[in-house]
């Protein structure tokens, strides 16, 4: 199950429509690193809205994924976490710390163009 | 076909196994009526005792199946693997104890999802994990 990537503006967007394995989220980080860089965009989405379960690898992997990024000098935000993963998430003891999240991609939008504003 | 309906188990060998156990125990959940919200509960449970067995033995199964008492519907689900055990099951049930590198959540955290947890396991036989989610 791959991931596609879509380019918007200085932006991409990760749109995970079903559920990942390991080895699927380790082929997204690894995609989403290399078009940043390919690409040069400024910030990166990581639209969750569709995911049911987040456990400790893919939190794991969400927060590598920004951490990477954040090494290139871009942004990550990551959205759509759904209330009932948000609860299991913090049940299990597993933290995004240092990641920002957003409600939805309009809210993710707005927050990159905030912060890619900031840093222009 | 009530029971097959009831109960699935499935073998963990690899990373794709535990998405088809957690899917398997979301639709079971479901099925029996679990609130929608305890879905993700039980589908994360098991992705994470999967996970284990993953990591620590390499391969097991987990098995599951609904469970009543006369009074209440729950789900029971039993991890088991025949790998290296846990030496010291106290040190494995405290918060941020992990052997494989991992987070270090584990145990600890899967334990908060449920309402009943029980762990057995025996240094070069193996680890089997029992837990128990009730429908409110």
């Amino acid at each position: 199950m791959e991931v596609p990537l879509l380019k918007q503006g200085p932006y991409l967007i990760a749109s995970v429509q079903a559920a990942l394995s390991d080895a699927d989220l380790l082929v997204m980080r690894k995609a989403l690193v290399e078009q940043v860089v390919k690409r040069r965009s400024q910030g990166v989405i990581v639209d969750v809205t569709s995911v049911d379960v987040v456990d400790s690898f893919a939190t794991r992997m969400l927060r590598d994924i920004a951490h990477m990024i954040r090494l290139r000098g871009a942004e990550t935000v990551i959205v759509g976490i759904q209330p009932d993963v948000a609860f299991a998430m913090v049940q299990l003891g597993l933290k995004l710390e240092g990641v920002a999240t957003a409600l939805d991609l309009e809210e993710g939008l707005a927050y990159l163009n905030e912060r890619t504003r900031v840093a222009q | 076909m009530v029971a097959a309906m009831e109960s699935f188990q499935v073998p963990i060998g690899s990373d794709s196994d535990i998405l088809v156990a957690r899917a398997q125990g979301r639709a079971l959940a479901a099925r029996l009526g679990f609130p929608s919200s305890d879905l993700a509960l039980v589908a994360t449970t098991i992705s994470e005792l999967a996970r284990n067995i993953l990591s620590y033995a390499g391969t097991g199964e987990v098995a599951v199946q609904r469970i009543g008492d006369g009074h209440q519907t729950g789900i029971l689900v039993i991890a088991r693997d025949k790998g290296p055990g846990i030496p010291d099951i106290h040190q494995a049930l405290k918060d941020g104890y992990s052997t494989s590198g991992g987070l270090g959540l584990g145990l600890p955290g899967v334990r908060r999802l449920v309402d009943e947890f029980e762990i057995v396991s025996e240094v070069g036989r193996g680890t089997t994990v029992t837990v128990k989610k009730w429908k409110r």
